[in-house]
């Protein structure tokens, strides 16, 4: 048992430093398809180890599954990086992290996210001649957990029962003065989502349903902090994913995940930071066992209206493309 | 959250789950198109072929497939197939718990004959949604396939049976 244990680890280490090669790679390259050949192939099956999440935790692109990250067994570590570039009507997101998947059991992620303001940093500039804002991005970094508490959602065909999975993401957004402060008006900077996945795949239909509940404090996926004068305690919300499988290289599908709307409007009802359900339209391709490449279109409602200094935006819709990596 | 908007959600939740399932349900339609796609005894003879091609090329099943008697391993898959897919055959072998006493199959090597399945079917052009409902009936046989949740143990081939 030692041996296989101090095996595993330095196998683990020498996973990490590819991994991390590897998540550079695809980040400068940004064509993920060239690094396919370096990578050790694990054993799972193509597509099961997910797509790339907003959030880190493997899943669909807005919601975690029951699956657990990357492509290794019962009996292998296997991971994943990912690179996820959301581009927003009038703002920005860029997402990357990892995921380590152990024995299909647990998954641990770690993701940091970069939310563009600039243009409304600019017209907040213009209109008061104060630079409220005072930054182009607001960042924000999230460890998760995911343990796999029963089911198998690939493999139990001859039953109902889903994969189940139970997970926690710490998150913690890096802009607490400004999210905190009086534009926003987030009771917290830091704060704990949990969350239940049940994920199933009728393989006789190539089809994959996933639902999972999440209880959260979060505003805007914890971008606008957690908390606010709306709401400030936890409430449950429902999130949603079907794929159809098109071919063993091709998903089409379609997610929805509602949010809380806990902050209230702020600068004397000029900043109006009402807050909706999100959906998303999404693609998902595997060129290799290694790669899936993810394109959405995602309607992500208000984030942030301030029509007295010309930034009328309105509901928001993104073009998301996301490339992950996993072995 | 309001009574109102929690019951807005549930419903928008329910509509997508009803719209996806009734998308995918209206496929296969009469009961032996999916053997037919499989080219009913003579199309699954040829998969078979290259499905242990492939099982001897892959380091996760080499062992398991090398040496064996490969002519009759090929001949009982193309009959219990046959038979899964209500071909009209009937598989004389072994239960697949009994088949596969004196070795350790784990999941890498399960998964590995699977992928490896699927390119030989891929390779005859069986639609994929054909291949996923032979899978579908073959993917809950891991419970009586796999032995470990280690490392794998290839079975010991005696020079007469196999």
């Amino acid at each position: 048992m030692p041996t296989h244990l101090s095996s595993a680890v330095r196998d683990l280490l020498t996973r990490v430093k590819t991994l991390s090669a590897l998540t550079l790679a695809v980040v400068i390259l940004g064509h993920s398809a060239l690094v396919s050949a370096a990578l050790p192939s694990g054993s799972k099956l193509l597509l099961t180890g997910g797509v790339s999440p907003i959030e880190g935790s493997a899943g669909g692109g807005l919601t975690p599954w029951a699956l657990i990250g990357g492509y290794g067994t019962n009996n292998e570590i296997g991971g994943s990086a990912f690179y996820t570039h959301a581009d927003i009507d009038d703002f920005d997101l860029g997402v990357f992290g990892v995921a380590v998947g152990i024995k299909d059991r647990f998954e641990i992620s770690l993701a940091r996210q970069k939310f563009d303001v600039s243009d409304l940093r600019q017209k907040v500039f213009s209109g008061l001649g104060a630079d409220a804002i005072a930054r182009d991005d607001i960042t924000q970094t999230i460890v998760g957990l995911k343990v796999r508490v029963l089911g198998n959602a690939v493999l139990d065909q001859d039953t109902w029962v889903p994969q189940i999975s139970f997970g926690v993401q710490y998150k913690k957004n890096n802009d607490g003065d400004f999210v905190k402060g009086g534009v926003i008006g987030a009771k917290d900077d830091d704060g704990v989502d949990y969350y239940m996945s049940a994920t199933k795949l009728y393989l006789a239909q190539s089809l994959l349903l996933n639902g999972t509940l999440r209880v959260t404090r979060a505003n805007q996926f914890g971008i606008l902090g957690f908390g606010g004068d709306n709401n400030n305690d936890y409430e449950p919300q429902f999130e949603f994913s079907a794929a159809y499988l098109l071919s063993k290289r091709f998903a089409v599908g379609v997610e929805y995940r509602s949010k809380p709307s806990n902050l209230a409007n702020t600068v004397g009802g000029a900043v109006d930071l009402s807050e909706d359900d999100a959906y998303d339209l999404f693609v998902a391709y595997a060129p290799s066992k290694n790669i899936s490449i993810t394109a959405a279109y995602v309607e992500l409602g208000n984030i942030a209206n301030v029509p007295a200094v010309g930034a009328d935006y309105g509901d928001q819709k993104a073009i998301y493309l996301s490339a992950q990596v996993g072995f | 959250m309001t009574t109102q908007l929690l019951i807005k959600k549930i419903t928008t939740v329910f509509t997508i789950t009803a719209f996806t399932l009734t998308l995918s349900f209206t496929n296969n339609a009469h009961a032996n198109k999916t053997f037919d796609d499989f080219g009913g005894v003579a199309g699954l003879t040829k998969i078979m072929d290259d499905f242990m091609v492939g099982l001897v090329a892959d380091a996760r099943t080499r062992e398991f497939f090398e040496n064996s008697n490969q002519a009759r391993v090929k001949g009982m898959l193309v009959l219990q197939m046959c038979e899964l897919l209500e071909g009209g055959c009937k598989y004389p072998g072994r239960d697949m718990k009994s088949a596969h006493q004196g070795m350790k199959v784990n999941r890498a090597g399960f998964n590995g004959l699977v992928e490896q399945f699927q390119f030989a079917m891929d390779k005859h052009n069986v639609p994929f949604s054909s291949q996923n409902v032979l899978l579908a009936t073959l993917a809950p046989m891991y419970r009586d396939i796999e032995a470990t949740n280690g490392d794998a143990v290839p079975p010991v081939f005696s020079q007469k049976n196999n």
